[in-house]
C-alpha cells in the first residue's frame, strides 16, 4: 500500500498544476453550499435571537425590517422619525417600559445609541470596566467597540461630522468613555451607547455655548430685547460636555417633539403587549408597532428561499464539476496506457495498477476535503460578519 | 534456460500466427534474434516472457512451463525471474532515475527489496555511468542515458533472464555500441541469459548466436 500511495503522490506532484486545479475546483465545489448552509444556520440563529428577544418595537410608519433592521442590529438609517412624546404616552399606560432608541452619528465607523438605562438591564449588559453612564455626554462602550477603537474608561472618542461642506450640519462632538461593556456576541458589541438626550446634541436638537448674559459675552451680543438675546455668528459652541458647562447645554423646544429612531416596548406581560400592540393598529395612528421576530421570519424565510435556489445552482454546477474531473481523470487515464502497459508487462497486476489510479483520485480528494473542511471552519469564524455585511448593504 | 516445443500462437483478432517447431537456449546464452517487420520477433519475446500465453505447444523457462501457469503465477514468475527492455526505454515521466529503477519493487507484491538492493542499485549505476543523475527526471537525460536507466531496471532484481526488444532500435550509431557493450557487460556480470531482437546487423557479433525469424518456417502473415 505504501508503493502504491507513493507512485500516486510522486504522479500528483510532478503534474503539480493539473493537481492544483483538481483540488482548487472540488474544494470550491464542495466548500460553497457547506459553508453556505453552516453560515446562514449559525447566523439565522443569532439574528432571530436577537429579534425574539425583542418583544415589540414602535417606530415610525415605513418599512418594518428597515425599522427592525436599525433598531436592532444597527444597521442603515430609519426612513422617519416619532417623537419622544411617544415615549412618555406608553409609560403613562402602564402596560409597558419604553425604552428610546435614537441611532445619529457614528465614532469610527461605530453606531452612537443614544438610550436610557432601562436598555441595559433588558438586554441584560453588564459593565466590564468603568461605571455606567451618569451624565450626557458620556459614553459606554461595547467590547468590540472598545477593542476597535483602541479607547477604555478615562479616555474619550470624537462623533464624526456629517460632512464636511454642509454648514448646518451637526459638528462632532467629544464624548468621555466611562466604561465598556462585557461582550455578549450581539450588534450591542459594536456600539458606543449614550444618554438620549447626548445623542440629540449630536443630533444638533440640544446644544451649549458661552453664557451670553455675561459681560464678557457682550462684544458677540447684537441684539437684546427682554430674556431674547441675539448673538452673532462669533459665539463660542461647546463641543465638549463637561462639569463646567454641562449647564450651558440645552435644548430649544418641547422635549416631547424631540425625534427618536425606535422605542422598545417591553410589556408587563403577555396581555399588555397584546393591548399595547392594538393601540397602535389603527390605520391613521403615526407610530407602528411591530413584533421584531416576525419580521425577522419572513426576510429569513425568502433568505431560505434564495438559500435553495442558490444550493440548486451550486449541486449543478457541482454536478458538472465532478463530472469533468471524472473526465480528466478517464483521459488521463488514456494518455497514460503506454505506461500502464510497461508496469503490466513488467509484471504490475491489473488490481495494483487501479489502486494506483484510485490513490491519485483518493489523495485529490482527501486533500480538497482537508481545505473545504478548513474554509468551512474560517467561514464560520467569518461567516457571520459577512451575513451582517450583506444585510446591511442591502438594506 | 528456454525450452520451446511445438509452439503455436495466435493473436485472436488478427491473421498472423506464429509456429515454432523447436527452440533451446542455455543458461547464459546471448542470443540475437533477427528478421522482418511482422516476423513475430517481439510476438515471441511475449510469449518467453509470460506476458501471452500460447495456443499452443509448450514454453519452459528456468524449467518452468508458462502454459500451464495462471495470469498471476506468470505475472510473478516475470517479475523474479525476467528482465525486460523495451525500445522506447519506457520509463514514467514522473518519477525519478532512482525510482524508474527501483520500479519492479513497487509495482509488485510478489519482490520485496532487500539489504543488498541498494548496493545493487548504486553498484549497477555506478558501472552505467548514471550514479550522478539518480534524483533527475527521464525529461533531463539523453536518449542514451535513458536506455541505461532502462537496462538498470531490467537488472535490479537480479533476473535469469533478460529480454530485450530493440533496445538500440532509438539510438545513433556511437550510443548503439556502447548501450550495447553496457548491457552485455552487465549480462555477464550478473550471470544472466539475453535474447535481444534487433534489425540492426552491425551489432551481431558479440553474440554466441543469431536465431533469424525467417529461418524458424513457422511465422505466417496474411
Amino acid at each position: 500500500m505504501t508503493d502504491i500511495l507513493y507512485l500516486a503522490w510522486r504522479y500528483l506532484l510532478f503534474n503539480r498544476w493539473k493537481t492544483a486545479v483538481l483540488i482548487t475546483a472540488i474544494t470550491v465545489t464542495m466548500f460553497l453550499p457547506l459553508a453556505l448552509e453552516l453560515v446562514l444556520e449559525r447566523s439565522t440563529e443569532r439574528l432571530r435571537a436577537r429579534a425574539a428577544a425583542t418583544p415589540l418595537l414602535l417606530g415610525a410608519p415605513g418599512s418594518p425590517l428597515e425599522l427592525v433592521l436599525s433598531s436592532l442590529y444597527f444597521n442603515g438609517e430609519v426612513p422617519a422619525t416619532l417623537s419622544y412624546g411617544t415615549v412618555q404616552a406608553i409609560g403613562d399606560t402602564g402596560l409597558a417600559t419604553a425604552i428610546p432608541l435614537q441611532i445619529g452619528s457614528r465614532v469610527g465607523g461605530k453606531p452612537v445609541v443614544g438610550t436610557s438605562p432601562d436598555y441595559f438591564s433588558f438586554r441584560e449588559l453588564t459593565v466590564a470596566r468603568g461605571r455606567p453612564i451618569a451624565l450626557p455626554g458620556e459614553a459606554l462602550l461595547g467590547a468590540a467597540a472598545a477593542r476597535t477603537l483602541e479607547v477604555s474608561p478615562g479616555e474619550s472618542v470624537v462623533t464624526e461630522s456629517e460632512t464636511v461642506f454642509d454648514v448646518t450640519g451637526s459638528y462632532p462632538l467629544k464624548l468621555h468613555v466611562v466604561g465598556v461593556l462585557n461582550a455578549n456576541g450581539t450588534p450591542d458589541d459594536e456600539a458606543v451607547f449614550v444618554d438620549v438626550r447626548t445623542a440629540w446634541i449630536i443630533d444638533g436638537i440640544g446644544h451649549g455655548h458661552e453664557d451670553l448674559s455675561r459681560p464678557e459675552a457682550a462684544a458677540n451680543v447684537l441684539q437684546r430685547d427682554g430674556e431674547n438675546i441675539v448673538a452673532n455668528a462669533a459665539v463660542i459652541q461647546y463641543r465638549e460636555i463637561t462639569s463646567t458647562n454641562l449647564r450651558d447645554f440645552h435644548f430649544h423646544g418641547d422635549i416631547s417633539d424631540f425625534p427618536l429612531d425606535a422605542i422598545i416596548a417591553v410589556p408587563a406581560d403577555d396581555k399588555s403587549g397584546v393591548l399595547l400592540e392594538g393601540r397602535y393598529q389603527a390605520p391613521t395612528t403615526s407610530v407602528q408597532a411591530i413584533r421584531p421576530v416576525v419580521v425577522m421570519d419572513e426576510l429569513l424565510a425568502t433568505v431560505f428561499t434564495v438559500r435553495q435556489y442558490v444550493l440548486a445552482a451550486v449541486g449543478l454546477v457541482g454536478v458538472a464539476t465532478f463530472a469533468t474531473i471524472a473526465l480528466v481523470f478517464v483521459l488521463s487515464a488514456r494518455l497514460r496506457r503506454g505506461e500502464i502497459d510497461t508496469m503490466k508487462r513488467i509484471g504490475a497486476a491489473p488490481g495494483r495498477i487501479g489502486a494506483m489510479l484510485g490513490a491519485e483520485i483518493a489523495l485529490v480528494l482527501a486533500t480538497s476535503v482537508v481545505f473545504a473542511g478548513t474554509l468551512t471552519w474560517f467561514a464560520t469564524l467569518w461567516g457571520e460578519s459577512l451575513l451582517h455585511w450583506m444585510l446591511s448593504a442591502g438594506a | 534456460m528456454i525450452s520451446i516445443k511445438h509452439l503455436e500462437f495466435r493473436y485472436p483478432r488478427g491473421g498472423f500466427r506464429l509456429r515454432l517447431a523447436a527452440l533451446d537456449i542455455a543458461e547464459r546464452e546471448r542470443v540475437a534474434v533477427v528478421g522482418a517487420s511482422g516476423s513475430g520477433k517481439t510476438t515471441l519475446l511475449e510469449l518467453i516472457a509470460g506476458i501471452r500465453r500460447p495456443g499452443a505447444g509448450v514454453i519452459e523457462v528456468a524449467g518452468q512451463d508458462l502454459a500451464v501457469l495462471t495470469d498471476r503465477q506468470r505475472r510473478g514468475f516475470r517479475v523474479r525471474r525476467v528482465g525486460l527492455i523495451f525500445q522506447a526505454f519506457e520509463l514514467l515521466d514522473y518519477l525519478n532515475v532512482r525510482d524508474n529503477i527501483m520500479l519492479p519493487y513497487r509495482i509488485s507484491p510478489d519482490l520485496e527489496a532487500t539489504d543488498a538492493t541498494a548496493p545493487r542499485l548504486e553498484q549497477m549505476t555506478r558501472d552505467m555511468g548514471i550514479i550522478e543523475r539518480l534524483e533527475r527526471f527521464p525529461h533531463e537525460l539523453s536518449q542514451g542515458e535513458r536506455q541505461r536507466v532502462a537496462i538498470c531496471r531490467a537488472l535490479i532484481t537480479a533476473p535469469d533472464l533478460i529480454l530485450a526488444d530493440e533496445p538500440t532500435g532509438n539510438l545513433d550509431p556511437d550510443n548503439k555500441q556502447r548501450v550495447l557493450k553496457l548491457l552485455l557487460d552487465q549480462v555477464e556480470r550478473h550471470a544472466a541469459t539475453l535474447v535481444m531482437v534487433t534489425h540492426d546487423h552491425d551489432l551481431l557479433a558479440p553474440f554466441d548466436r543469431v536465431l533469424d525469424m525467417r529461418a524458424l518456417h513457422g511465422v505466417t502473415n496474411p
